[in-house]
C-alpha cells in the first residue's frame, strides 16, 4: 500500500492558443492521504481546475497539452493509463463535481436517468436495482420524495438541488476520491451552508478522500484540513489549515486573507488590497510571478523563481523573503 | 451640503410582473417580486440592501431608477416624487442617480472606445461639446485609477476589474448625487474585489456620494455600509445600523443568513453556532401566506400563517418584520 492515495508530480499543462502558448500549470507537486480534505485555494487563471481536470484526463487535447509530470493514484500513473483504464477510475474510484450544476447536468434526460447511467456502466447494475439505488442516493443527499423525484428533469429542481443531485451521481459508485470544482460558488450562502453541511456529513460517514477547489477561503477554513494556495500556474504555499490562517508565509496568501472583510469583527479599517492583476501566463515563470504585485520583493525574486522550502511542520512556501523580517529566507 | 437630510424616500414600493398565458393572453397571476418596501437613505451614507438571489434586490434598484414602472408606491428623490414625473422630466433626474451593475463584461458596448462609453451621458445631456468632452473623459479616467490615455482603447482590453472601474467612470460622469451599485463586485477576483471597494470608499469621501449598495456578500456589506437592510422574497424583514444588525440580529432570517456566511479562520468558525435552514426559497408567483419566511422558519408558529408580521421599530432605529421577535 502506498503512503498516499494520489501523488502528483511535476505537473504541466500547456494551451495553445492564436495568441501564443498558455502556460497555465508549471511543475505542481502534492498528495492525498486517505480520508484527507485538501482545499485548493487560488484566483481565476491561477490553475487550480486545470490540474485537476490534467489529473483526470478531462483536458481537450489539442489545444490542452500536459508536457510532464506523473500522477499516481493507488501507485499506478494515471498518465500512462489508455483511455478505456482512465474512464474506469474516473467516476468509479475518482469522481468530480463542477461549479454550475445547470450546465452539468444532461436538461432533456430525467434525473433518474442521468444517476442511474454511472451505475449500470460502472458497477454492472441491472435497471431495476440502478432505479433503486438512484433513489437511496437522491435521500442521502437530502432531496424529499426521492423516489418520485427521479422521474424530473433537471430545470425541476433549484440550484442547490442539482447541486446535491450532482454530488449523488458523484457518490454513485463510492470512489475513494471526490473532487469538488467551486461547487458552492453559484449558490446562495443558505445553500452553500446546506450543501457544505452534506459535505461533512458524507465525509464522515463514507470516509473518502476530498479535494475542495474554491476562492473563497472562507470555505476552506470551514472544510479542509490541509490547504494548497495557487498562483500563476504553481502551489506558492501548503499548509495544515489552522497553521495557514494563524501563520500565512507567502505575501500573496497575506493579501489574500487581509484583502477579504470579516462578517464576524467590529473592526472598520481599509481593506488591504493586492495592486496590480494575475500575470497573464504567455511564458514559463522563470522569475517570481508574484514579483510585480509584491510590496516586499527583493532583487532575487526578479531573477530566480523560488521553490517551495519546508518553513514549519507540513508548512511549505515558495518565497525568498522572510515575511515576518522582510529579509531574505 | 448638510449630510442629515433625507435623500432617496421609498415608501410601500411594489412590483409585480404580470404573467399572461393561453390564447388570449390572459394575465394568470403576477411574479410578486418587490412587494412592499420601505426605507430612506440620508445624503452621503451607504446603505447596504442585502439577501439571497431572487429575492428582489436588483428589481427594487429598477423600479427606483424608473427603469421598470412600479405597480405601487412612491419614490422620493430630493423630495421629488418619481412616480409622478413624466417621461421627459425623469431623464433630467437622472443625471442625478446613476448605476454600476454587476457585470463589466456585459455591461460595456463591446464595439465602442472607453473615452465614448465614459463620454456618451455627457453627450446625452448635453453637459459638455467637443474637446471638453475628452478633458472630462481623461479626467474621469485619472480619478478611478486608470491611465486617461486608455480612452481610446476597446473594452476588451482590459480586465474585469478596469472593467469595473470604466463603469464607475461612466457613472460619475454626470456628477450623480446617489449612485445605485447592483452587486458591483460579485464577478471579480478576491484580490481585485478590495481594490474596486477601496475606489468607491475614496470616491464617496471626495464627492459626497450617497450610495445603495446592493450585494449577497454579508461580510463586504458590513464593511463598506452604514446601516443595512436584508430582503426576503420581495419584503424588507430587517433594516438597522450596521453594527446592530451584525451583533445582534433580531429576525430569525437575519440570523440564519449571517451564521451561514464562511469565515476565513478555522478556529473562529468552528466555534460559532450555525442555523442551517431547511429548503428552497419559494416562488415569488405564489408566495407563501402570512409571513414569507415561515416555510423555512425554525421559530414559525401557525399566527405566522395567517397575517404578514408589520414591519416594526424595535429598538430605536432597528426595524425587523417578525411577530416573534419581542
Amino acid at each position: 500500500m502506498p503512503d498516499f492515495l494520489l501523488d502528483v508530480q511535476g505537473l504541466e499543462t500547456q494551451f495553445k492558443t492564436p495568441d501564443g502558448i498558455i502556460h497555465a500549470v508549471n511543475g505542481v507537486s502534492f498528495n492525498l492521504k486517505e480520508g484527507e480534505t485538501l482545499g485548493v485555494v487560488g484566483e481565476s487563471g491561477c490553475g487550480k481546475s486545470v490540474t485537476m481536470l490534467s489529473m483526470l484526463g478531462l483536458i481537450a487535447t489539442p489545444p490542452g497539452k500536459i508536457v510532464a509530470g506523473e500522477a499516481f493514484f493507488f501507485g499506478h500513473d494515471l498518465f500512462k493509463m489508455t483511455k478505456e483504464e482512465i474512464r474506469h477510475v474516473r467516476g468509479a474510484q475518482i469522481a468530480m463535481i463542477f461549479q454550475d450544476p445547470m450546465t452539468s447536468l444532461n436538461p432533456v434526460l430525467t434525473i433518474g436517468y442521468q444517476l442511474e447511467e454511472p451505475l449500470i456502466l460502472h458497477l454492472g447494475m441491472t435497471k431495476n436495482q440502478a432505479q433503486a439505488r438512484a433513489a437511496e442516493l437522491l435521500s442521502i443527499v437530502g432531496i424529499p420524495n426521492a423516489k418520485d423525484r427521479l422521474n424530473d428533469y433537471p430545470h425541476q429542481y433549484s440550484g442547490g438541488m442539482r447541486q446535491r443531485v450532482m454530488i449523488a451521481m458523484a457518490l454513485s459508485c463510492s470512489p475513494q476520491i471526490l473532487i469538488a470544482d467551486e461547487p458552492t460558488t453559484a449558490l446562495d450562502v443558505t445553500i452553500q451552508a446546506q450543501i457544505m453541511d452534506l459535505v461533512k456529513r458524507l465525509r464522515s460517514e463514507l470516509g473518502m478522500a476530498i479535494i475542495w477547489i474554491t476562492h473563497d477561503l472562507g470555505v476552506v477554513a470551514g472544510l479542509a484540513q490541509r490547504v494548497l494556495v495557487m498562483y500563476g500556474g504553481l502551489i506558492i504555499e501548503e499548509a495544515p489549515v489552522n497553521d495557514l490562517f494563524a501563520n500565512p508565509s507567502h505575501p500573496y496568501t497575506i493579501g489574500l486573507i487581509g484583502s477579504l472583510p470579516r462578517v464576524d469583527k467590529n473592526e472598520r479599517h481599509r481593506l488591504y488590497s493586492i495592486e496590480g492583476q494575475p500575470p497573464a501566463l504567455y511564458q514559463k515563470p522563470q522569475d517570481c510571478s508574484f514579483a510585480p504585485r509584491c510590496q516586499q520583493a527583493l532583487e532575487r525574486c526578479w531573477q530566480e523563481n523560488p521553490a517551495l522550502d519546508l518553513v514549519a511542520d507540513g508548512h511549505r512556501v515558495a518565497c525568498w523573503v522572510d515575511v515576518k523580517t522582510g529579509k531574505p529566507r | 451640503m448638510p449630510n442629515n437630510d433625507v435623500l432617496l424616500k421609498v415608501e410601500d414600493l411594489k412590483m409585480h410582473f404580470p404573467i399572461y398565458r393561453g390564447v388570449f393572453q390572459r394575465q394568470v397571476g403576477a411574479v410578486h417580486a418587490v412587494d412592499g418596501i420601505s426605507f430612506h437613505v440620508m445624503r452621503g451614507e451607504t446603505l447596504g440592501l442585502v439577501g439571497e438571489s431572487g429575492c428582489g434586490k436588483s428589481t427594487a434598484a429598477r423600479s427606483i431608477l424608473q427603469l421598470y414602472k412600479p405597480t405601487a408606491g412612491r419614490v422620493f428623490f430630493n423630495d421629488v416624487n418619481l412616480i409622478a414625473l413624466k417621461r421627459e422630466e425623469m431623464r433630467g433626474m437622472r443625471r442625478e442617480m446613476q448605476m454600476i451593475f454587476q457585470d463589466p463584461y456585459a455591461s460595456l458596448n463591446p464595439r465602442m472606445t472607453v473615452g465614448d462609453i465614459i463620454g456618451e451621458p455627457l453627450i446625452v445631456h448635453r453637459i459638455a461639446a467637443g474637446k471638453e468632452i475628452q478633458e472630462r473623459v481623461a479626467h474621469l479616467l485619472e480619478v478611478v485609477g486608470l491611465n486617461p490615455g486608455f480612452a481610446g482603447r476597446y473594452p476588451h482590453e482590459f480586465s474585469g476589474g478596469q472593467r469595473q472601474r470604466i463603469g464607475v467612470a461612466r457613472a460619475l460622469a454626470l456628477q450623480p448625487a446617489l449612485i445605485i451599485c447592483d452587486e458591483p463586485i460579485s464577478a471579480l477576483d478576491v484580490s481585485i474585489q478590495a481594490q474596486v471597494v477601496n475606489l468607491l470608499e475614496d470616491l464617496q469621501e471626495q464627492f459626497n456620494l450617497t450610495y445603495l449598495f446592493i450585494a449577497h456578500d454579508l461580510s463586504m456589506v458590513r464593511h463598506i455600509s452604514k446601516r443595512v437592510a436584508v430582503m426576503y422574497l420581495g419584503v424588507i424583514m430587517e433594516l438597522a445600523e450596521r453594527d446592530d444588525l451584525y451583533l445582534e440580529p433580531l429576525h430569525p432570517y437575519t440570523q440564519a443568513l449571517l451564521s451561514a456566511i464562511p469565515i476565513p479562520d478555522p478556529i473562529a468558525d468552528a466555534n460559532r453556532k450555525r442555523v442551517i435552514l431547511e429548503g428552497d426559497v419559494p416562488s415569488p408567483i405564489d408566495p407563501p401566506s402570512g409571513c414569507r419566511f415561515r416555510t423555512r422558519c425554525p421559530i414559525a408558529e401557525p399566527m405566522c400563517a395567517e397575517s404578514r408580521p408589520d414591519f416594526r421599530e424595535i429598538k430605536p432605529n432597528h426595524f425587523a418584520a417578525c411577530h416573534k421577535v419581542v
